[in-house]
């Protein structure tokens, strides 16, 4: 698996997207912070970019690389490797390329600002490790649609419907749903529909650092202890390493059973 | 042993009477053992000078104008049994003491020190601890509660009591005092031309400071953190408030501020940061609010009710949740020249000031003021989009609402 | 070599191997011959591994390769549709393929055999249909395995080049190995193959030397015979 990791690995890091994905992400931090001389205000609107535009582009980043490397898939198929290391090695290829742009290219500009003698390194280094999770789980989703769908067009527009979906369609269904029920009560319901959407549950952790003072305004025992206490956060952080490992999970079984 | 003692004390009371003013020590192993002796003993203006020990007293009487002052905080403990020391006699001054374990009771408030009916005292250096109520001043006028430190262990709001409370007493300066753990801070009732500055009150259990029907007050640079529920204004005319800071005021209740039927105040200068609610305004008229900067509160300003003619100027709000939330679409307050960090708009003019209103108030905050668990939606993709829909075109929220002046930098 | 029992293999409806059984002795060159859609490819992409069976057995020198890897280090396959990542070079390429199967190789041989030697620094996409073809072929032979499957091998390739293959094909016979051939081009077929293996609607239909072929179908060539064997059952 680490050899196919390599090969993906460096075939990405050669190409220009990668590139140009590290560079928006540095030109971003530098505008932020040295336009701008806000740290809080930086941090909040890279909380926007990294829940909508890290998908996003895991989604794409994902998919793409999947159907490109079609024939290099094929051609190791006939290799002596194991198939589950051979789409596992793609996908933590294309992942970790993805992070280590997101993480070098935010990192480098914060770092240079003195971010590390600031109170924010925590808040920041929580961005961070949010989009992390979140480039891995939308490029598993998107491999996912990749298997699952022979046609290209095809998947690459389930995949970025299932992006849309979980990024603003599900957030729209959530507060209809939060509004005609409002007699209810709703608490458990909302945390529950939070936890089952990985970009909700990103906001959500990241909100529990930047807005924690708003959340607790809510009357609710449940958002009590699940904002109030170290509960919501490790809650969260679990529920992103299942979104996480549920996807690839499907990638080796789905894999295993796919013809090519 | 005892009739030297005895000849000694005779010496002593003979002395006091003789020059106005003297001074009577009371200490373990002076022939004055205990307070109570000690005051009964000192004519007016004499001085009781308590030494380093512990004295298990109370209901310490002080009823004629003497100053009891302690030498290195001699401990004066209640144990349990009621109030400590009052005063009901003009011109008392307690300094320098440390006064521990006074009584719990549901019927009477019991006090460390109570002062009755009685002007010009002063009441400065204590140390209170394990209090029910810490210093109480009953229709009490002309006095200063100077540099005292008041710590509780309150728990639970039906048997706590508070730090200092002013009870019909006016003209009092209570300064630079520290209180925390008890239930309100620092409680004022029917007290008018009180000034309170340079106090500290954090972790109490309900108010870090609580006006009610009290007027022409001042409160300056003081500190109100991680109270139950803040600072309550309720009730009251004239009050202003300068240069405090408010923060973490966190929970369910909770604000930096807690304005209710307050008319013709005064915020100004004021940090406000990290409050579930910077200000709650709840029937309130004619108030100033200036130069106050709002920090990641979860709401800076809440306006519920009817508020009229109030005027929010060169106000800085930084990074919070929500920067203004009405509960209804009338709006009669001004907001003009404050720095809102939510505003997009240019400053093609270069004046400082941006050519396009800002609207403060957004759907969201609607929204969540009619269904509070939408508040998990807080900052998704879907929400700015109905926002900035609003935005465009109110609908539901005040459409005369709006900054006509947002500056571009942040007010100094 | 090769023991195959109730082989079946469908594509949504379309059933593509119906109950196929076929053994497969070591040592000679096996042509697999059939029409389109006949299930060769099927049938080649099953013995891989790359193609998952619905139902029955593959066994490879007597042990079953379901959900198995480590066997295919015994195999050397030559895909029909010579597909590479475009933005790899040829030297790139074969260096990768040496780095993942860990054995000795003698690509330079082949490089020189085919002429591939101007071609190392160009990257795959902008190679011609035979000049990949070509790396095709060096990219399968460079290893020694025991079993060589060549799905369709003559394609784009021009005379010289087919009367290399020819050679090396024979060469690896003669090494003892088995050698599993598809091709259209029956001239080659009966100049190489020792065995035909016919298949017809996801069966075998014929299985037996050129001899037992022609013999059955009262033919004398190649061609002919497996056009009466199409046709007879048309």
């Amino acid at each position: 698996m680490l050899k196919i990791l390599k090969y993906s690995f460096y075939d990405l890091v050669r190409s220009r997207w990668s590139y140009a994905y590290f560079l928006f992400y540095l030109g971003l931090g530098f505008v932020l912070l040295f336009l701008n001389n806000d740290v809080s205000k930086a941090i909040i609107t890279l909380m926007n970019v990294i829940i909508v535009l890290v998908p996003l582009i895991g989604t794409i980043f994902g998919i793409m690389y999947y159907y490109n490397s079609k024939e290099f898939t094929e051609l190791l198929l006939a290799q002596p490797i194991k198939r589950s290391s051979i789409f596992l090695g793609q996908y933590l290829g294309v992942a970790g390329s993805l992070t280590l742009s997101l993480v070098f290219g935010l990192g480098i500009p914060f770092l240079l600002y003195g971010l590390l003698r600031s109170d924010a390194i925590f808040d920041f280094s929580l961005l961070l490790v949010t989009g992390a999770f979140l480039t891995f789980i939308f490029t598993a989703l998107s491999f996912n649609m990749g298997l699952s769908n022979e046609n290209k067009i095809k998947g690459f527009g389930y995949a970025v419907l299932l992006w849309l979906f979980l990024a603003v369609i599900y957030d729209g269904l959530f507060l209809m749903s939060l509004i005609v029920f409002e007699e209810y009560p709703l608490d458990t319901f909302s945390i529950v529909a939070t936890t089952l959407n990985p970009i909700d549950l990103s906001r959500i952790l990241i909100l529990l650092k930047l807005d924690i003072s708003a959340l607790l305004g809510y009357t609710g025992a449940v958002f009590k202890t699940f904002f109030g206490t170290q509960q919501g956060f490790f809650i969260s952080i679990f529920m992103l390493i299942l979104w996480t490992v549920l996807p690839i999970w499907r990638l080796i079984v789905k894999s295993k059973k796919k013809d090519f | 042993m005892k009739k030297y003692g005895l000849t000694l004390l005779i010496f002593v009371v003979l002395h006091v009477q003789e020059v106005c003013g003297n001074t009577i020590e009371v200490c373990q192993t002076c022939p004055l053992k205990s307070i109570k002796e000690g005051i009964a003993l000192a004519s007016d203006y004499d001085t009781l000078l308590v030494k380093k020990g512990t004295y298990k007293e109370f209901n310490i009487i002080i009823d004629k104008p003497l100053t009891l002052k302690g030498e290195n905080y001699p401990v004066i403990d209640g144990e349990k049994k009621g109030e400590i020391i009052r005063i009901t006699s003009d011109g008392v001054t307690v300094d320098g003491l440390f006064l521990i374990n006074v009584g719990v009771s549901y019927t009477t408030d019991y006090a460390a020190l109570r002062v009755v009916k009685s002007e010009n005292f002063v009441i400065q250096n204590l140390v209170l601890e394990k209090l029910f109520f810490g210093i109480y001043l009953e229709k009490s006028n002309n006095g200063k509660v100077y540099h005292n430190k008041i710590i509780g262990d309150a728990k639970d709001e039906y048997n706590s009591g508070n730090g200092i409370q002013l009870w019909y007493s006016h003209n009092v300066s209570v300064d630079r005092n520290i209180v925390q753990g008890t239930r309100d801070g620092i409680y004022l009732e029917f007290s008018d031309n009180v000034t309170i500055n340079n106090n500290s009150s954090t972790n109490n259990l309900r108010y870090g400071l609580h006006f009610m029907f009290s007027n022409h007050d001042v409160y300056t640079n003081n500190i109100f953190e991680n109270n139950g529920a803040g600072v309550a204004v309720m009730f009251s005319k004239h009050i202003k408030m300068l240069d405090n800071t408010f923060r973490k005021n966190w929970g369910t209740a909770a604000y930096g501020i807690l304005l209710k039927e307050i008319n013709d105040g005064e915020i100004s200068g004021n940090i406000f940061e990290e409050n579930t609610v910077g200000i709650n305004i709840e029937g309130s008229n004619r108030i100033t609010y200036s130069n106050n900067d709002f920090i990641q509160n979860g709401w800076a300003v809440k306006v519920l009710g009817a508020c009229y003619a109030n005027e929010f100027k060169n106000n800085n709000f930084l990074n919070n949740s929500f920067d203004i939330s009405y509960n209804s679409k009338l709006n009669d307050n001004v907001f003009d020249k404050n720095y809102w960090s939510d505003y997009t708009g240019y400053d093609l003019d270069k004046d400082g000031i941006g050519d396009v209103p800002y609207r403060p108030v957004k759907l969201f905050s609607y929204i969540v003021n009619r269904t509070p668990e939408t508040i998990v939606l807080l900052r998704s993709l879907f929400m700015d989009i109905i926002d900035f829909s609003e935005k465009v075109s109110p609908v539901f929220t005040p459409d005369k609402l709006l900054d006509a002046n947002p500056r571009m930098k942040r007010t100094q | 070599m090769i023991q195959i029992e109730n082989l079946y293999k469908k594509f949504g409806k379309n059933e593509v191997l119906k109950n196929l059984n076929l053994s497969i002795g070591a040592g000679g060159i096996i042509a697999i011959l059939g029409p389109n859609g006949s299930g060769k490819t099927t049938l080649i992409k099953s013995i891989l591994g790359m193609v998952v069976p619905n139902k029955g057995t593959i066994a490879i020198s007597g042990v079953s390769i379901k959900n198995q890897w480590k066997y295919r280090r015994e195999i050397e396959y030559l895909p029909q549709i010579a597909n590479f990542p475009g933005n790899l070079k040829v030297k790139e390429l074969i260096r990768m393929i040496k780095d993942l199967r860990e054995r000795p190789s003698e690509e330079e041989v082949l490089i020189s055999l085919f002429g591939l030697k101007p071609f190392l620094d160009k990257r795959l996409s902008t190679l011609s249909g035979g000049t990949k073809q070509k790396v095709n072929i060096v990219l399968t032979f460079m290893f020694d395995s025991p079993l060589i499957i060549l799905d369709e091998p003559t394609t784009g390739l021009d005379p010289a080049a087919l009367i290399r293959l020819k050679k090396l094909i024979q060469n690896e016979k003669e090494k003892g190995k088995t050698i599993l051939v598809t091709s259209h081009i029956m001239q080659f077929v009966e100049e190489v193959a020792d065995e035909i293996v016919y298949l017809l609607e996801g069966n075998i239909y014929f299985k037996g030397s050129i001899h037992d072929l022609k013999l059955k179908t009262d033919q004398t060539d190649v061609e002919r015979a497996i056009a009466t064997l199409t046709t007879a059952n048309a």
